[in-house]
């Protein structure tokens, strides 16, 4: 029995070697970079390939879940990494993976292409590749038809015109609906005699819809032409829905069919990073691979493949973007090291108002 | 000559429980000393945080209490369907079994938008009794209710009830109902004194697994249920990826695992003394002979494609017309690698993915189920533990499993955390629990007598397999390996990190799509869905198929 069981245990690591060894066969280390990604990373292929047929790398791509899971998940393997380069970390989750110390500074000379206000105060722990702003949407045939002014600050929304027509999502399961909260605390407060849990407390009594995630409020709930579902004509999304909304309908020459409310401390802006991860197998093919982030072809590339602004200021935006993206000119802002610290009361403190 | 062989012959137990240890104990173990042993010493301030905390405590009774809810209705439902099923022969019996088995396959987020269009404010059957009545408000309001939660757990977990107890039913002989029928029993008495101890065991074993997928809820609680509700897996994530509370999250993912440990036991106690062996005998299956009986198995169907069906055919209908008209334009584009991005391949590619992955699950989940499954009915001192611990994938949190491959499998020779051969384990892991569940009563009811009667006459433990099990267990294994197959083609794998296109499945393609703004791509996630839904009725079809080629009807 004994002597059987050894030969088992040889086996099995026989066995696993075997499928090691066919693993790794495939490349080696310095002739590869590993970009660890969310899930709704893309690029265009052409893209990607002129990069290596420049630099000789070969490109991989490592979808790791949602931006929290990937960040999570990088912090854990830091002695190991799962890649060379992480992107797509943004100013929410900044703080805990700086704290974490998994980047290692670089700072790209293409950086002279971005405006400084993008550039964090981190010493060069991550590079900015691009943004975006989360804010309320509007169905503009709703607000024509009804002869009813938009909102002209995140406040009139508790006014009694707006009166059941806001859906936004909850802050503790979707990543807008925590930077639409973001948004609220910036622009209401902590302190005082009317904070952000005085303001959801009204905008909660004007009937506001609370659901899990983008996907519910935008196509479940929201009112924008061609949905038999939704009846609010107001949703929290993206700066950049509008013109996608219009991309992807069936009649792109009929849009606008939706608008942004961009006014001042209307949004809550999104930067979204990149930043070479400590042990990285290849630092060198990581560094090439940060600066390719912010040349032309890539930064060109963003809008169109993952509705967001390139953070470089001297790239057109292709067509459609140009013409019904609206950029907020002063959207809210919060340090990321104070939502790191706060982000679980204050989503605790919401939801006691929301299901009280 | 068999004595000397059995010890060689019973290595093959190692198989499941290497598999196990690999690839669900030691991730977990990993990731729960990490959260446990933050500072390098065992700290359980977690535990206190959640006894101490009346949210935690209501939490998890919530859990509890919406899980036993959805077990007992699902099985109240399934239990006189399975019994028609068994009893009657009717056209299209088999295909209505196999298809009942689709809603399983579905993401949640697109079976969300067929109940609301189906069930919700501006849904059909509001549009219907609204007009039928000339009512001015929506009759129907169960949006972010409880009921639709139960509803939806009651619509994914049906199937499991119907086929377990289907397929065990139509192994067991009708001669002790004869006789008590003769003897003048009444129709209560029928199913007091023989039909309920009969099915007991697959009762048990279908509740078992309900309970432990309503338990573990996760999208449909977030999404159907909104904010009032969480149940202990929701936290979990919460806890895990937004809050990065690893200490807390593990605290909550022994809870959760202990709780379902704790039911295990108490189920495998209960279906050992449960089995009531009256003896395997021909499916007693006949057509319905008078009124009565045809108004049952039309009541049955019927039924079947108003829980079932309905919402199915809502989201075809929604993937397939426009403005009233068929547009299949949705379909036509999934042909294309729209935008020509990395990663975001032609949609349609998925699906050789998904087939691919599914197949290679299906496989791995049939030999590790079955071995497992034999393991457990064998009289080893093991037996009774095995049966609970194999379970365990299925009450463990996917996040927390996914950071524990993270953690555990990064180096040499289990470096598999970032190779597409993750994505075919982690499927095994929650496809072999269902082949074990799905078999295991037929096993159980074949009596020793005709094992033994076989080995006087000379069969060898791969004779008694191949002329003896195999045959009687196999309405179970088909079963068991159509679970295996949806389990894997519907799997999101949110939390593994793979490579590259072929790890593009159909539903990371649905989620892709259903993420982007634009109406187009939403309308082509549900295309994709219903083209999910295809595919795996032809894989039930072809399973079906093999089952007969295999090893014949009997």
């Amino acid at each position: 029995m004994k002597g059987a069981f050894l030969m088992y245990a040889r086996s099995v690591v026989v066995i696993l070697l075997l499928v090691q060894i066919v693993l790794t066969v495939s490349s080696q280390d310095n002739d590869r970079v590993v970009v660890v990604t969310h899930d709704s990373f893309a690029a265009s292929e052409s893209v990607l390939e002129a990069f290596e047929a420049q630099t000789g790398l070969t490109v991989e791509i490592l979808r790791a879940g949602d931006a929290g899971a990937m960040v999570n998940q990088s912090i854990l393997s830091v002695n190991n990494p799962l890649g060379d380069v992480l992107y797509g970390i943004d100013n929410s989750f900044l703080s805990r993976a700086l704290e974490a110390e998994i980047f290692l500074p670089y700072e790209s000379p293409q950086l002279q292409f971005v405006a400084e206000s993008f550039i964090p105060d981190v010493n060069h722990a991550v590079t900015p590749v691009n943004y975006g702003d989360v804010c309320v949407n509007y169905v503009i045939a709703y607000f024509e038809a009804n002869e009813i002014e938009l909102p002209a600050s995140l406040a009139d929304l508790t006014l009694s015109e707006y009166e059941g027509l806001l859906v936004v999502q909850n802050p503790a399961t979707s990543s807008p609906g925590l930077a639409f909260l973001l948004a609220t605390i910036a622009v209401f407060g902590t302190e005082g005699d009317y904070t952000f849990l005085d303001y959801w407390a009204d905008l909660r009594s004007n009937d506001v819809l609370v659901v899990d995630g983008w996907t519910e409020a935008y196509f479940g709930e929201f009112s924008a032409p061609g949905r038999d579902l939704g009846s609010r004509p107001l949703v929290v999304s993206y700066a950049s829905s509008p013109p996608a909304e219009a991309l992807f309908s069936e009649n792109p020459e009929d849009g606008p069919f939706t608008g942004a409310l961009v006014g001042d401390d209307m949004c809550f802006r999104q930067v979204e990073y990149a930043g070479i991860l400590v042990n990285a197998r290849n630092p060198q093919g990581a560094r090439q691979f940060v600066d390719f982030m912010l040349s032309q072809a890539f930064q060109a590339d963003l809008p169109l493949n993952m509705f967001v602004f390139p953070v470089r200021e001297d790239i057109p935006l292709p067509g459609i973007f140009a013409e019904l993206a609206a950029i907020p000119e002063q959207p809210a802002a919060l340090a990321p090291a104070d939502i790191e610290a706060n982000r679980e009361d204050w989503i605790q403190a919401w939801s006691e108002v929301m299901l009280r | 000559m068999t004595r000397l062989r059995r010890p060689y012959w019973r290595l093959v137990y190692l198989v499941p429980l290497t598999f196990l240890a690999l690839f669900y104990f030691y991730p977990l173990l990993a990731i729960l000393d990490i959260g446990l042993r933050p500072e390098g010493w065992l700290d359980l301030s977690a535990f206190l945080r959640l006894l101490s905390s009346d949210y935690y405590v209501g939490v998890f009774l919530f859990t509890v209490y919406q899980a036993a809810l959805s077990t007992v209705l699902t099985l109240l439902l399934a239990l006189p369907c399975a019994f028609v099923f068994s009893r009657y022969r009717f056209a299209g019996k088999s295909l209505l079994l196999a298809l009942a088995t689709l809603p399983f396959v579905l993401p949640t987020v697109v079976v969300a938008m067929a109940f609301m269009s189906l069930i919700g404010r501006r849904g059909l059957l509001n549009d219907l009794l609204m007009t039928l009545f000339s009512l001015d408000y929506s009759p129907i309001q169960l949006e972010r209710t409880l009921a639709i939660v139960i509803i939806a757990h009651v619509f994914y977990n049906f199937a499991i009830a119907l086929r377990i107890m289907t397929s065990y039913w139509s192994t067991q002989g009708i001669a002790a109902e004869e006789a008590a029928r003769v003897l003048g029993a009444d129709e209560w008495a029928l199913w007091r004194d023989i039909r309920l101890p009969l099915i007991q065991p697959a009762l048990l074993s279908a509740g078992a697994l309900v309970f432990m997928f309503a338990f573990t809820s996760f999208g449909v609680v977030l999404i159907l249920g909104g904010i009032r509700f969480a149940t202990l897996e929701v936290q979990i994530y919460y806890q895990t990826i937004n809050l990065f509370n690893l200490p807390l999250a593990a605290a909550l993912s022994l809870l959760q695992i202990g709780a379902m440990f704790a039911l295990m036991i108490l189920y495998t106690h209960l279906q050992r003394s449960a089995q009531f062996a009256i003896g395997s005998g021909k499916a007693a299956a006949k057509p319905a002979k008078n009124a009565r009986e045809r108004a049952l198995v039309w009541g049955v169907v019927i039924f079947i494609f108003a829980l079932l069906f309905t919402p199915l055919l809502a989201l075809v209908a929604r993937s397939a017309l426009k403005d009233g008209a068929l547009d299949l334009s949705n379909y036509l584009a999934l042909a294309e690698s729209s935008r020509g991005s990395l990663l975001f391949i032609a949609p349609i590619a998925s699906v050789a993915n998904s087939l691919r992955f599914a197949l290679m699950s299906t496989c791995m989940a049939l030999v590790i189920g079955l071995i497992a499954s034999f393991m457990i009915v064998g009289r080893g001192p093991l037996a009774r533990f095995v049966d609970p611990l194999l379970m365990l994938p299925l009450a463990t949190s996917a996040v927390t499993l996914g950071f524990g491959f993270i953690v555990a499998l990064d180096e040499p020779p289990l470096n598999l955390r970032s190779s597409w051969l993750i994505i075919p384990i982690s499927h095994t892991l929650v496809a072999f629990p269902f082949v074990v569940r799905s078999v295991l009563p037929s096993l159980r009811a074949i009596p020793p007598s005709t094992r033994e009667a076989a080995q006087v006459l000379g069969a060898g433990p791969y004779d008694l397999l191949r002329t003896i099990d195999l045959p009687l267990v196999s309405r179970g294994i088909a079963v068991g390996a159509t679970f295996a197959f949806t389990v894997s083609m519907g799997e999101f794998g949110a939390s593994l990190f793979v490579a590259q296109r072929e790890s593009v499945t159909i539903p990371v393609v649905i989620y892709r799509l259903i993420g982007d703004p634009g109406l187009a791509s939403y309308r082509q996630a549900l295309a994709m869905s219903v083209i999910l839904l295809l595919v795996c009725a032809l894989g039930f079809v072809m399973i079906e198929r093999l089952r007969v080629a295999g090893v014949g009807e009997f």
